[in-house]
């Protein structure tokens, strides 16, 4: 049940793209078009699921204080959070190339639809920002952090197939010359954020 | 070869402006809206992103011909993770409140694609001293973005800057005044329209970016 509001609310409330501004980078750059904007999306969710689970059980059972008591008692003392941005994004940067290589041997089709996005997505701050927040939360067991992680990649996926959306309707409108592109990008997510809002207080 | 000659020069002011990293190369957005609810938090984020962009820049710039260009993404992500964690350790130590106001979000100076971007596209192929000049530039053009915001959302949204009340007390409502804190600023939402109106301002008065 918990997982299931963890869930709930990672996709709606506490969206990654609206609440916390995450992946802005790419969310401005690549939402020109639906098609492109729905790839990267579902490459996210698919990286997100992967990687916050992943990362729960390094933090678990080695990074944070205590962790390492179960090798041995005397090395229960021991506090390596320090080292987990590193570790963070060294297994996200070798998940990428992971699946990079696999997706490329056995499904080329999907390659070439994905391919320029998987890079990406390694430097894709939502990513990271999933796995930070899974740290900083202390979610305490597996099956919360992956429903955390496949609900912020929904909830990001979800923004910019959204976004993509609006812009391809927004061409024809006549938009002051200067807001153009990303100006009009920005306010439109502002106003998509506010409708966000709503969904606060909502509790399963 | 002169300190700062003229190129140089270019190199720096390019970004404070008609180059700016977040409004006209849209990168590293997240953070700059995430952190402005204040100005002080704002203040910290951007010291942190010079020193990490500048002294990355200067590394990768000197590592340039050495590393093959099939791992350049890792060896990137290393010497910027090890920069970060630096910041973070330093902070920490120091301006301990700040640093947990700031969360997650040091972390992701690693992921902020201000670092990714200049590191690929200028350090990679540029000398040292150019890169670390670059560097400085653009988390400086990053930084006047960030306390532009941090300063519109605290004086209208919290009605004080820096944390020192500017706005009298004996103005507000409650006080019997007539004077109320825009609540919309300290919200999320608010943060990305100030962006889209500031990319509106410049973009005004820099006609040549305007995007047909």
């Amino acid at each position: 049940m918990e997982s299931l509001n963890i869930f709930i609310k990672s996709i709606f409330i506490d969206n990654m793209v609206f609440a916390y501004f995450f992946g802005m980078c790419s969310y401005i750059a690549v939402s020109k078009s639906v098609k492109t904007a729905n790839g990267l999306g579902l490459a996210v969710i698919f990286v997100m699921t992967m990687t916050v689970p992943l990362n729960w059980l390094l933090n678990e059972y080695i990074l944070k204080p205590g962790a390492l008591q179960w090798i041995s008692d005397t090395l229960g003392g021991i506090d390596l959070s320090f080292l987990s941005f590193i570790i963070f994004i060294a297994v996200i940067a070798s998940f990428v190339q992971l699946v990079e290589m696999v997706v490329e041997k056995f499904a080329p089709g999907l390659y070439n639809q994905l391919g320029i996005f998987l890079p990406l997505i390694a430097v894709n701050c939502a990513i990271m920002g999933a796995s930070l927040f899974m740290q900083e939360r202390a979610y305490p067991d597996l099956g919360q952090a992956t429903a955390f992680g496949v609900g912020s990649g929904i909830g990001w996926w979800l923004a910019i197939v959204m976004m993509a959306a609006i812009r391809e309707k927004i061409e024809y409108s006549e938009v002051p010359a200067p807001l153009k592109g990303p100006g009009i990008a920005f306010i439109i997510t502002g106003l998509m954020g506010i409708a966000f809002m709503s969904f606060l207080g909502i509790q399963l | 070869m002169k300190a700062l000659n003229s190129k140089n020069w270019q190199y720096f002011l390019g970004p404070l402006s008609k180059d700016n990293p977040v409004v006209v190369q849209i990168l590293g957005i997240c953070s700059a809206l995430a952190v402005t609810a204040q100005l002080k938090p704002a203040f910290v984020m951007t010291m942190s992103v010079v020193v990490v962009t500048a002294f990355a820049n200067l590394i990768m710039s000197l590592l340039r011909k050495g590393v093959p260009g099939r791992i350049r993404i890792i060896v990137q992500l290393v010497v910027i993770a090890f920069l970060v964690i630096l910041v973070d350790q330093v902070l920490k130590a120091y301006v301990y409140d700040v640093s947990k106001q700031l969360s997650v979000y040091v972390g992701l100076i690693i992921t902020n694609c201000i670092l990714m971007g200049r590191v690929e596209a200028f350090a990679l192929g540029n000398k040292p001293w150019p890169a670390f000049i670059d560097g400085v530039a653009n988390g400086v053009g990053y930084g006047i973005i960030l306390l532009m915001l941090g300063f519109v959302r605290e004086l209208f949204g919290s009605g004080s800057l820096w944390g020192v009340r500017i706005v009298p007390e004996a103005w507000y409502i409650q006080n019997g005044g007539w004077y109320a804190n825009n609540g919309l600023m300290m919200l999320p939402p608010m943060a990305l329209i100030l962006v889209g109106v500031i990319i509106w301002v410049h973009r005004s008065s820099n006609k040549d970016l305007i995007e047909k």
